[in-house]
């Protein structure tokens, strides 16, 4: 357990070497296989004499393309360690059953169902959504890059800082044991005394400024920096799904920004805001997140929406039934996401009128997300359906997301949510909604666009071995749940009386050993396609006679993305240019203006990191240094005026030379 | 179409264990849960009226117009029609509407603070039924349940008669919980410093599960009871089993003794009460030396103390209640207790007092 | 059910822009700089009705008709009122392209921005010693962190506004630096927009009976 809180030095704070959790087998082995994969990497690193080009060409670059490739490995890496997390419980639900007490007592437990959700959602699910939309938006409307591509760089390693401090918490010290919303007073100062809830805090804030940067980031490339010719309703789907998260985003993690700064200051300065004494209101700090949290989930639906209507109507190879339609569904579900958080706490007991109207409003989004999977049917109807990985997973959504969709309806009936708050049902719902809908999508976004990320698509034998193995372990580790949340069994246990309930955990426990193999796979077929990537290689830029302005230009883009701008005359741009015998221009380049790559994001995150490990284990003459040592480098920053360069009209006609030779198959 | 066989093998030892499990949520023992479980089917069927066509239409347009079918119709530029957005949009709206309406009659029959007018579907409330007053206390990490009108208090243990409406009071002494009874009524939010209500009633005799429902840290999964639904008479022997219990009365000291953190209580009973315990509770006032939120939030409406009498009148926490516990919040002294029944001495001592900066 | 009919076709070259493009693809940072700004709105926004849903929680402590002093206040906020009208002055000289006004009228900005500081700081100052500290109350702890948000906004404010200075005087009123100030002239205004919402919510209601 936690040394006493009081014991406190200038040098270190409260960090001793009692922090380091030496007793723990498991975290140690755990540290031993991380140390040991880690310096096994950076040897690799230096044996090769990557560093420089690692720095020169990836850490420092503002290309949104490779931005939006680093999200995608944050990302993945990231959700090795949650799925982890996810496997522990699991297994510890598996047996921890009458006198066996399993494995993890609930001091470990607590931080593990923690970790697994603020990690799955923040540092996988996010980095997935952020990084896709980095990487394809710009490219989908026709711009060399986002509007301020500095601020993408820093946005990018602000959320790697946030997951550096969460993945730090593993060793040093402990992850806050309160449930990945932390509500107080249990994440009080009173309830929570040590660390765990301050790297909670602290990790959270320091992704969330870049959360936001890169959602103002997105929205104003959007707005600025489409091609000529594309009004707001000739944008890609994918594109529009992305303006209303980037919305979405801006608009809500303030909020959250704000309330867990009222959060730190209850456990740093002792003030009363969510306490339960001197006049403070702990169900605030609930309204409060809430108005964040269910935002939240719309942002990363969103763009997996976007993602399957552009995966159906390329591998359907039709137009999008209902484009407009789908516009608007998107629309209004942005709006109504902002007035539904109470759905979250029908149970604490508001007034019968309050309760209906929020339940009310919940079931009305089930209206445009109706219409959108109606607009993906139809767009099915008399295409010419091509069963590549991406469309795999579009279908295994679609009939798995509508189940999702039910259940959220029937939470959202009050009366019901009586019954099924907080169970295992809950559980099983929004991992329905969140597997089935966001991590698919994610998936089948990565596997589209890969080939125009790296120039060879992925192998589709590993990928369909993945696909299978994900959709039926999800049913595998899912649909007990539902049943044992009829049987009303509450989430967050870790151990059970019952023995008649252990088969079900059993059986979720073996369709998550399932989505361990998808995941296995998944990583298998990086690998596999990495090695034949000469067999899987695509020169055309178009493997999959795609639909819009991403494949127009080559595969992998140059950095300039497209050597003369695009006009635009539908939204099914790059089709229509085809349709209309579309050709490249092959002279009269011009230089192109771009931004200069910068060490300044990664020497910002690195302090920020070190300001958040100094204030978690109050460390204050290191928080005052780092500080002041932020402040230093961002204003020293501003005294940089050149900040760009062109690329020389000689090295584009180079590049794209070499793309009509490789055309023309030479 | 692996897929779709796995699932039906899925179902063939699906239905057996289903066979062997309690669902209480679908077959629960009190009529409010009933009535939820009720709306639960009934929307369920609504929604299975839109979502097993998708479902099938999915899987069916996916073989119809696959690539290898060529005689399925192309047409590669359809991708509008009035008719079918008009529909596509109507359908799910008409279900909304429906079940809409369904959720706020049902909110408002269900609701937890609405006293009951039927024991169950058949059977009103026979005139003279004297409604059944439960508190409840949810502690780190074990349930108090006060029973005002017969003056006992049990821990972990709770019990009243069938076909009698209960009036539950909930509070909780630090953390959020949730008091749930799945087969009587669900849940309920309980938490410190306010108080809910629940009105419901069991039908059928029976020992019942109860727990949080809401994670409240390191003991919160052992913070389960037993709820035992009782014949009238078989609650009265309990009720004197409890009051059997010799020179074991709930009164401040005993319970600021129960309020320490602890796991696994064992069942326990109390057969005397001190009657203002649950509102002291409530009120956050157990102990003597602080103030009621009640007085509080009186003297708040009035304007506060003021400088000379408010802001100095403040008492440092109290050493943490358990290991792994944090220092107790600050708080304010009673303004009258026991020893100074008027408070004459605490404002002369707070007029005493130089000013200086007070808290921590 | 209609069919799509694409449009007749072109000539080639109408598929890409070919002339001169315009080169700074900087136009969007206004657009940005007030997208920020409207964040943080939502910042405000939360610890204004952090303040109104607890800002009559005294504990039994002391209220806002006892520690306010509207004089004080009045004083601080034509202070504020006072360093907007002074960078409008900065911004009008700035479009005359007059560098040594600008200076001049910044400089007087930042000492206004520095007054109300100061003003501000010798409030706090004052409520903390007569015990009216953050951990008082649910009111006192909201009223510090609405305030002293906004103090800490106009203190990162100065600091830019200082930064600007020298940049100014380094370069002279380029383009860049003239984008510059034209943000920090939003947020400084956006400030003052804020100011006067704390000013009539927290100190007018909290005063007047």
């Amino acid at each position: 357990m936690s040394p006493a809180p009081d014991s406190t030095s200038f040098l270190f704070g409260r960090l001793t070497l009692a922090a380091l959790p030496l007793h723990e087998p498991i975290l140690v082995a755990t540290f031993a296989a991380v140390a040991l994969g880690g310096v096994a990497l950076l040897a690799a690193i230096t044996r090769f004499g990557l560093w420089g080009y690692l720095w020169r060409e990836w850490l420092t670059t503002v290309d949104h393309k490779r931005i939006g490739i680093m999200y995608i490995i944050l990302a993945l890496i990231m959700l090795l360690r949650g799925f982890a997390d996810a496997l522990m419980m699991r297994a510890q639900q598996a047996i921890a059953f009458g006198a066996s007490e399993g494995y993890l007592p609930p001091h470990h437990y607590d931080q593990i169902f923690t970790a697994h959700g603020v990690i799955m959602i923040f540092f996988v699910a996010m980095p997935l959504v952020t990084g896709l939309m980095n990487f394809v938006v710009p490219l989908q409307i026709g711009a060399r890059d986002v509007s301020f591509p500095f601020l993408n760089n820093f946005s990018f390693w602000m959320t790697t800082a946030g997951a550096i401090l969460v993945m730090m918490s593993l060793f040093v010290g402990e992850f806050a044991a309160t449930g990945w919303l932390a509500y107080p007073p249990l994440s009080g100062p009173v309830h929570s005394p040590w660390v765990g809830v301050d790297y909670y805090i602290w990790a959270l804030q320091i992704a969330g400024v870049g959360t936001t940067l890169s959602g103002i980031n997105l929205i104003v490339t959007i707005v600025k920096m489409r091609a000529p010719g594309m009004s707001l309703m000739k944008m890609p789907v994918f594109t529009w799904t992305s303006l209303c998260t980037n919305v979405l985003i801006v608009a809500t993690f303030p909020v959250l920004t704000a309330t867990l700064v009222l959060l730190t200051l209850d456990r740093y300065v002792g003030t009363n805001f969510f306490t339960n004494d001197l006049g403070g209101n702990p169900m605030m700090y609930v309204n409060l997140i809430w108005i964040w949290g269910h935002p939240e989930v719309y942002i990363l639906i969103l763009p997996a929406f976007g993602v399957y209507s552009e995966v159906v109507s390329t591998f359907c190879r039709k137009r999008l039934f209902g484009y407009t339609s789908m516009v608007y569904a998107t629309v209004v579900i942005t709006i109504l996401s902002y007035i539904v958080w109470l759905h979250h706490f029908f149970t604490m007991g508001s007034g019968a009128s309050v309760n209906s109207f929020f339940g009310i409003t919940t079931m009305i989004i089930s209206i445009p997300t109706g219409a959108k999977l109606f607009n993906w049917l139809f767009t099915m109807y008399r295409g010419r359906i091509r069963f590549e990985v991406p469309m795999m997973w579009t279908v295994g959504f679609m009939v798995t997301f509508v189940i999702g969709g039910m259940t959220g309806v029937m939470l959202a009936i009050p009366p019901a949510d009586f019954q099924f708050h907080n169970t295992l049902f809950l559980i099983a719902h929004f991992h329905n909604v969140i597997i089935g809908g966001v991590v698919f999508g994610m998936l089948a976004g990565i596997t589209y666009w890969f080939p125009k990320a790296f120039g060879y698509r992925l192998d589709p034998f590993w990928g369909k071995l993945s696909f299978w193995f994900w959709l039926v372990g999800f049913y595998f580790a899912f649909m007990p749940l539902y049943v044992l949340g009829l049987m009303g069994v509450t989430r967050r246990v870790n151990h059970f009386e019952d023995p008649s309930l252990q088969i079900w955990f059993v059986v979720a426990a073996f369709g998550a050993v399932l989505i361990a193999c998808g995941i296995g796979c998944f990583l298998v077929q990086l690998v596999v396609s990495f090695l034949r990537r000469d067999q899987l290689r695509d020169v055309t830029g178009d493997p999959w006679d795609g639909r819009t302005l991403e494949w127009a230009t080559a595969s992998p883009p140059p950095a300039y993305n497209f050597a003369f701008t695009p006009v635009i005359q539908d939204h099914d741009a790059w089709w229509d240019m085809k349709q209309r015998g579309h050709a490249r221009p092959l002279a009269g380049f011009r230089p192109i203006h771009m931004p200069k790559n910068t060490g300044t994001g990664v020497i910002l995150s690195a302090l920020s990191l070190v300001l958040g490990f100094a204030l978690i284990w109050h460390i204050w003459w290191l928080a005052v240094l780092a500080f002041a040592a932020v402040l230093y480098v961002s204003i020293e920053h501003t005294f940089n005026y050149d900040r760009d360069y062109h690329i020389p009209a000689e090295e584009v006609a180079r590049s794209e030379d070499s793309r009509t030779r490789a055309l023309a198959g030479e | 179409m692996r897929h779709k066989i796995s699932r039906l093998l899925v179902l063939v030892p699906l239905a057996a264990l289903l066979a062997g499990c309690n669902l209480v949520v679908m077959n629960p023992s009190g009529d409010i849960a009933v009535q939820q479980r009720d709306l639960i089917v009934a929307s369920t069927v609504l929604m299975l009226l839109i979502i097993v066509p998708v479902i099938l239409l999915t899987l069916f347009f996916a073989w119809r117009y696959r690539e290898s079918n060529t005689k399925a119709t192309y047409a590669p530029n359809w991708s509008h029609s009035t008719t079918l957005e008009v529909v596509i949009w109507a359908a799910p709206l008409v279900i909304i509407v429906a079940l809409g309406a369904l959720t706020w009659v049902g909110t408002h029959l269900l609701d937890p603070y609405r006293p009951l007018d039927r024991l169950d579907a058949e059977r009103p409330i026979p005139q003279g039924t004297r409604t059944l007053e439960v508190e409840v206390v949810s502690l780190d990490w074990k349930w108090l349940f006060i029973y005002p009108q017969q003056g006992i208090a049990t821990v972990n243990e709770l019990a009243a008669p069938v076909d009698t409406p209960i009036a539950f009071r909930i509070t909780s002494a630090s953390v959020m919980n949730a008091f749930a009874i799945p087969a009587m009524a669900g849940m309920i939010y309980s938490m410190p410093g306010m108080e809910t209500k629940l009105h419901a009633v069991i039908n059928r005799e029976g020992v019942y599960d109860g727990f949080s429902a809401n994670y409240s840290g390191g003991g919160f999964s052992q913070m389960r009871f037993k709820f035992h639904g009782l014949s009238q008479d078989g609650f009265d022997r309990w009720v004197e089993q409890a009051r059997a219990e010799q020179g074991t009365r709930l009164d401040r000291s005993a319970y600021l003794e129960l309020e320490k953190p602890s796991e696994r209580e064992p069942v326990r009973r109390y057969g005397e009460v001190d009657p203002e315990i649950f509102s002291l509770v409530v009120n956050r006032c157990v102990d003597p030396d602080k103030m009621c939120m009640s007085d509080m939030m009186a003297i708040d409406a009035r304007g506060g103390l003021g400088i000379a009498g408010g802001a100095l009148n403040i008492a440092r926490g109290k050493a943490p209640a358990a290991p792994g516990r944090g220092q107790s919040r600050p708080y304010v002294p009673a303004l009258c207790n026991p020893d100074d029944p008027f408070g004459t001495l605490q404002l002369a001592s707070i007029r005493a007092e130089p000013p200086k900066p007070a808290v921590n | 059910m209609s069919m799509h009919t694409p449009q007749p076709a072109e000539g080639p070259a109408s598929f890409y822009v070919l002339e001169e493009e315009h080169a700074h693809p900087g136009s969007g940072t206004m657009l940005g700089f007030w997208i920020y700004l409207m964040s943080d709105c939502l910042i405000f926004a939360v610890l204004f009705a952090t303040y109104g849903v607890l800002g009559r929680n005294y504990a039994a402590g002391p209220s806002p008709a006892d520690l306010f002093d509207l004089g004080l206040v009045a004083i601080n906020t034509s202070m504020l009122l006072f360093s907007s009208i002074t960078y409008g002055f900065a911004m009008l000289a700035m479009v005359k392209g007059r560098k040594g006004a600008t200076l001049t009228w910044l400089g007087i900005t930042g000492l206004f921005g520095a007054a109300f500081l100061g003003l501000e700081l010798y409030e706090f100052h004052h409520l903390i010693h007569v015990g009216a500290t953050p951990q008082r109350s649910a009111f006192l702890s909201a009223f510090f962190t609405l305030v002293g948000t906004h103090g800490l906004h106009v203190f990162f404010g100065c600091v830019w506004l200082v930064t600007l200075m020298l940049q100014v005087a380094k370069h002279g009123l380029i383009a860049e630096n003239r984008r510059r100030l034209m943000c920090l002239s939003l947020f400084w205004h956006f400030l003052d927009v804020i100011w006067i919402g704390v000013f009539s919510y927290v100190y007018l209601i909290g005063v007047l009976p």
